[in-house]
């Protein structure tokens, strides 16, 4: 016989018959809030992409110190990109007998590729968009420069040899460079004009830049062709964008990541749910097939075949499912995102089948295939069930199960956060559920007839319970987390960049000057700024070995090439934390004890008690890393990668820093203070943090939108649950209507059962999901922990009144057909 | 069909059961033969014996020369599908199928594909459901049912059909027809018949009566 064949046949008929269509809806539902998920991260996630790339001006860009190579732009070209260069370099700038050292940075036409150049027509004026790029023989300069050369617009501005016009104010540029503090004043012009100037000789420091945008693949296949690039040529994507952006992007990520992890967990729950009931529902048929003369190894094939056909089948229906939803959702939530977003790819078709497949190998197929043990006497005593199964068969379905939130997670921390707190959730909702069943037991004499009835009910179908009480938890869990903390997360991210942020750094600030710029701003009715003491050094050696640029590879060469600011402190930031060594104690001051920032101890392999020197003005500064901090760089507070304990480096020349949250309204303060201080440098900061805000936005939108997905499986579980013993409640219900019951009796011990299922799955989720919340808030999002009441009323609340209804409705069909119908069909 | 020693014991909570005693008889090709007894008497355990589906504390069932428990499981199962027939009291259809194709089943299992929807179609005919092939179990009425099961009982050609309380659930004169139906394909197939039930006067028919008390043969 062809068994395959006679198992679709077998497909066929259990599907007329009804019994695969709860297995295939959770799957179907599984597979189509992944895929949706999938899609839609896909896509948000290629929309938040290329808004990130505004901020290199470009999707990639090759960065030398020699003009691009003509192979590298031919390229470029052949790969079907757009493309524009840039040179940049520092330079005096004239105006009459005033000179200041400008940040020099000449533009070919279609400059930017992502993003717009802002100019305005005087300082502090209300800005435009830029439709092209300064025309030769003119020049846009910054706010900063113009105060400092003391010109407007329209005036002539000497560089080099040659004589520019000033036509606009200059007040955004995407790809303003990714060091805010190491950025003179800006002066743009048109690259026509440069060899005019005659700055370019041999020896000067320039940095040329190619920018290139298309899509994805396109510059994909541009970055395989030029690697590797030639000696002093650099590669930068996204990934090299400012670290602000780069740490909302990430945490960006993980909000997605965490909402298409919770739907998979969800969705893996209900498929095990519904294979429970399948096989239990099966156990006859399959005690009959034995009887018949079926091998053990036929019904494992049978069972096999069939499950594979209709995890095929869900898993596509379930993409096309997905797709679907993902359509009509992003159809309603296009107006509300700012960006068009790029249609989805196709990897989230394989992602979902990949994923369908094997929550049905991890889930379902091992409870089906348990069905080859069904003891053939079942026939003659059908009160004969299957023998009870050992760990193992579940050992292979959280093995697979781990391994698929791992890929799915797409990071192994993410991944493991999971697991674990799945792990623990379900050990303690075992736990619970095993203390609940016995409870009950205790319970039973002392209620009236119906209760009896429901807390038998759930006292009889112990192990049962147990799974199903599991199973509403992680359900509730996964909503609680999704409604109640995912709020709290995504609003304490968002209070992270509160509106009052500081959105202006002065820096340069003379220990002379400090007093005069508190009464400055005091004058002006604004609160007094924290300023914070910085030295400029450059790291000479380490462990007392010299270094060099030469050797380190390319971003770390760059670190050492620059000098960093030091500053001292005697209390750790509040958007800092320690994560290795101690911070020092006020004892401990005076020691030369230094606290290096995690990422670039990182880059430049720096550990914990190595000895750094630093030269600092010409003197040479020795101090021993105690401590590793974490940083939150997009909190735009002023952050130092190195500071030194109090004590070690006031004797070394130092100027100030600080920043201060400017209004719109008050603009004209910048202008002043530039008037009363005129060695003072702003830094506006606004344009990115409107750029992080943005981005923060539209994630929260996304995660809402993904959260729909989520709930859906959320609810299928839950459904899945209630139906695992559906048929036995018919049973049962009818068994009592037979005996005379009445439909009030009846209802009150359905409610009366899931009523008390729902109330203490519920409690026991409270606790999960405070307890995951505080764990992914702490360890993953770093974000602040806010206790939420709320959860432990819902918990048990929804819980209770959720369940009790749902089972309410499945029970309808005892109460409105006839007894002796129920009886036979079930 | 050769019994021999046949002992089924069962532990529970009160020490050691016996459930089936030192049970030895043999049965002849094409005969009928009735295993009587009030219930509780150990009918149904010795035919979840005879069929191989249990397997006794000690003791042997040989049946056409082959020792039922010396093979394995999967063995025995293989030789139910090719040897034995089974009727049961509360039919065992499958609920999903359509009688054609509960009475299909064995024989697809046995690998006889091909054969088997002609088969079928014809022993229906046979038992008088010509007309109800494509019903499901749940509509059709107990005495149908029954009939389906024993069109599927015979659908192999088996030399042994094993009943169990074949009348159980039906009323008398369902139940006359459905013994009468029973014994007419019996003959026709020349099976071996052994049918367990309580009802003498459906032992009467039978050309042998082996009756269980409290697990021991009594009487032959």
């Amino acid at each position: 016989m062809n068994l395959f064949w006679f198992s679709l046949r077998m497909l066929a008929r259990d599907w007329r018959a009804g019994e695969l269509r709860v297995l295939f809806v959770a799957l179907l539902i599984a597979v189509a809030s992944v895929s949706a998920v999938g899609f839609s991260v896909d896509r948000v996630d290629r929309a938040l992409h290329r808004q990130a790339n505004e901020l290199l001006g470009a999707d990639a860009l090759v960065v030398a110190d020699h003009p691009p190579a003509p192979d590298v732009v031919q390229r470029a070209h052949d790969a079907g990109l757009k493309s524009a260069e840039t040179l940049s370099f520092a330079s005096m700038a004239l105006a009459g007998d005033k000179n200041q050292l400008a940040e020099v940075k000449a533009v070919s036409e279609n400059y930017p590729l992502r993003g717009e150049l802002r100019i305005a027509q005087q300082p502090f004026a209300p800005e435009q968009r830029a439709q092209t790029i300064p025309p030769p023989g003119t020049v846009w300069a910054d706010a900063r420069l113009l105060s400092q050369l003391a010109l407007k617009v329209g005036d002539v501005i000497t560089l080099g040899a040659t004589q520019l016009r000033i036509a606009a104010v200059l007040t955004h540029e995407p790809d303003r460079g990714s060091d805010l503090f190491s950025i003179g004043p800006r002066l743009l012009m048109n690259l026509r004009d440069v060899p005019a100037t005659q700055l370019i000789q041999t020896g000067s420091r320039i940095r040329y830049r190619l920018l290139v945008a298309g899509d994805a693949q396109q510059v994909q296949n541009f970055r395989a062709a030029v690697t590797p690039l030639g000696p002093g040529e650099k590669l930068e994507g996204v990934e090299d964008a400012r670290p602000e952006v780069r740490a909302a992007l990430e945490r960006a990520k993980r909000f997605l990541g965490l909402a298409a992890l919770v739907s998979v967990l969800l969705a893996a729950v209900a498929c095990a749910m519904s294979a429970r009931r399948f096989t239990a529902r099966h156990l006859d048929n399959c005690a009959i097939m034995r009887c018949l003369g079926a091998r053990q190894s036929t019904i494992t094939r049978i069972y096999l075949y069939q499950m594979l056909a209709l995890g095929l089948m869900a898993s596509l229906a379930g993409c096309a499912a997905g797709y679907a939803a993902q359509g009509v959702l992003t159809g309603l939530l296009g107006q509300l995102m700012a960006v068009q977003l790029p249609p989805p790819s196709l990897m989230p078709v394989l992602t979902g089948v990949a994923t369908g497949m094997l929550t049905l190998l991890g889930f379902v197929v091992p409870p089906v295939l348990a069905l080859k043990g069904v003891p053939t006497l079942r026939v003659l005593r059908r009160e004969i069930g299957l023998p009870a199964r050992g760990v193992s068969a579940y050992l292979f379905g959280a093995a697979l199960f781990i391994l698929l939130l791992l890929w799915q997670a797409g990071e192994v921390k993410l991944g493991l956060y999971l697991v674990a707190s799945t792990a623990a959730t379900l050990a303690l909702l075992a736990t619970a559920a095993f203390a609940l069943v016995r409870a009950l037991t205790l319970m039973r004499g002392r209620v009236g007839v119906a209760w009896r009835f429901g807390l038998a009910n759930i006292v009889r179908r112990a192990s049962g319970s147990v799974a199903q009480i599991m199973a509403i938890g992680l359900g509730l869990t996964a909503l609680l987390l999704l409604t109640l903390v995912r709020g709290d997360l995504l609003a304490s991210w968002q209070g992270s960049l509160p509106q009052d942020a500081p959105n202006r750094f002065v820096i340069n600030i003379q220990p002379d000057q400090l007093g005069a710029l508190r009464e400055f701003f005091t004058r002006e009715k604004m609160p007094p700024p924290e300023v914070y003491p910085m030295v400029r050094g450059r790291l000479v050696a380490v462990n007392g070995t010299s270094i060099s640029p030469a050797n380190y590879a390319d971003q770390a060469a760059r670190m050492i090439e620059r000098e960093f600011n030091l500053s001292w402190m005697a209390q750790l930031p509040g958007d800092n934390r320690i994560s290795a060594g101690r911070w020092w104690s006020d004892s401990a001051s005076g020691e030369h004890a230094l606290s290096v920032e995690e990422g670039i101890a990182k880059t430049l392999g720096i550990a914990l008690g190595d000895r750094l020197t630093y030269n600092l003005a010409g003197q040479e500064f020795t101090g021993v890393v105690t401590s590793l901090r974490k940083v939150e760089w997009d909190s735009f507070r002023v952050n130092f990668f190195v500071i030194a304990a109090p004590g070690t480096l006031e004797q070394y020349p130092a100027s100030y820093i600080t920043s201060f949250y400017l209004p719109d309204a008050r603009q004209p303060l910048l202008s002043a203070l530039v008037k009363s201080f005129p060695n003072l440098t702003i830094i506006d900061v606004a344009a990115i943090m409107t750029q992080v805000r943005g981005i923060i936005e539209r994630v929260t939108l996304a995660v809402e939108y993904i959260f729909i997905f989520t709930l859906a499986a959320g609810v299928m579980v839950l459904y899945a649950a209630i139906q695992s013993t559906q048929h036995e409640r018919l049973h049962d219900g009818a068994m009592l209507r037979t005996l005379g019951a009445s439909r009030w009796q009846l209802l009150s011990g359905v409610a009366a059962e899931f009523v008390v299922l729902g109330f203490l799955s519920g409690l026991v989720a409270a606790f999960a999901a405070s307890a995951t919340g505080y764990v992914l808030a702490e360890r993953l999002f770093h974000l602040p922990y806010h206790f939420n009441p709320w959860l432990w009323l819902m918990g048990p609340g929804l819980g209770a009144v959720g369940v009790g209804v749902a089972g309410l409705l499945g029970s309808v069909p005892v109460l409105r057909h006839p007894p002796l119908y129920t009886l036979r069909e079930v | 069909m050769q019994v021999e020693g046949l002992t089924r014991q069962v532990t529970g909570p009160e020490g050691v059961l016996l459930i089936l005693q030192d049970v030895s008889f043999s049965v002849m090709p094409g005969e009928a033969c009735a295993i009587i007894g009030t219930s509780g008497s150990g009918k149904t355990t010795l035919l979840g014996l005879l069929a191989g589906l249990d397997v006794p504390s000690s003791g042997r069932v040989r049946l056409d020369g082959v020792d039922l428990f010396a093979l394995n499981e999967d063995a025995r199962a293989q030789l139910r599908g090719r040897m034995i027939g089974f009727v049961f009291q509360t039919f065992q259809l499958l609920p999903g199928l359509t009688a054609l194709e509960n009475v299909m089943l064995p024989l697809e299992l046995a690998g006889r594909s091909r054969e088997a929807r002609d088969a079928a179609r014809e022993l229906l005919e046979r038992v008088g459901l010509g007309a109800r092939l494509r019903h499901t179990p749940v509509q059709l009425s107990g005495g149908e049912q029954q009939r389906v099961a024993i069109a599927r009982a015979f659908a192999t050609r088996p030399k042994l059909l094993l009943a169990d309380e074949p009348t159980g659930n039906l009323d008398q004169v369902t139940g006359e027809r459905i013994i009468d139906l029973l014994f007419e394909l019996s003959r026709a197939q020349n099976s071996t018949l052994l049918l367990v039930t309580h009802d003498e006067q459906l032992a009467q028919r039978c050309n042998r009566r082996l009756k269980l008390d409290a697990g021991r043969l009594v009487d032959t």
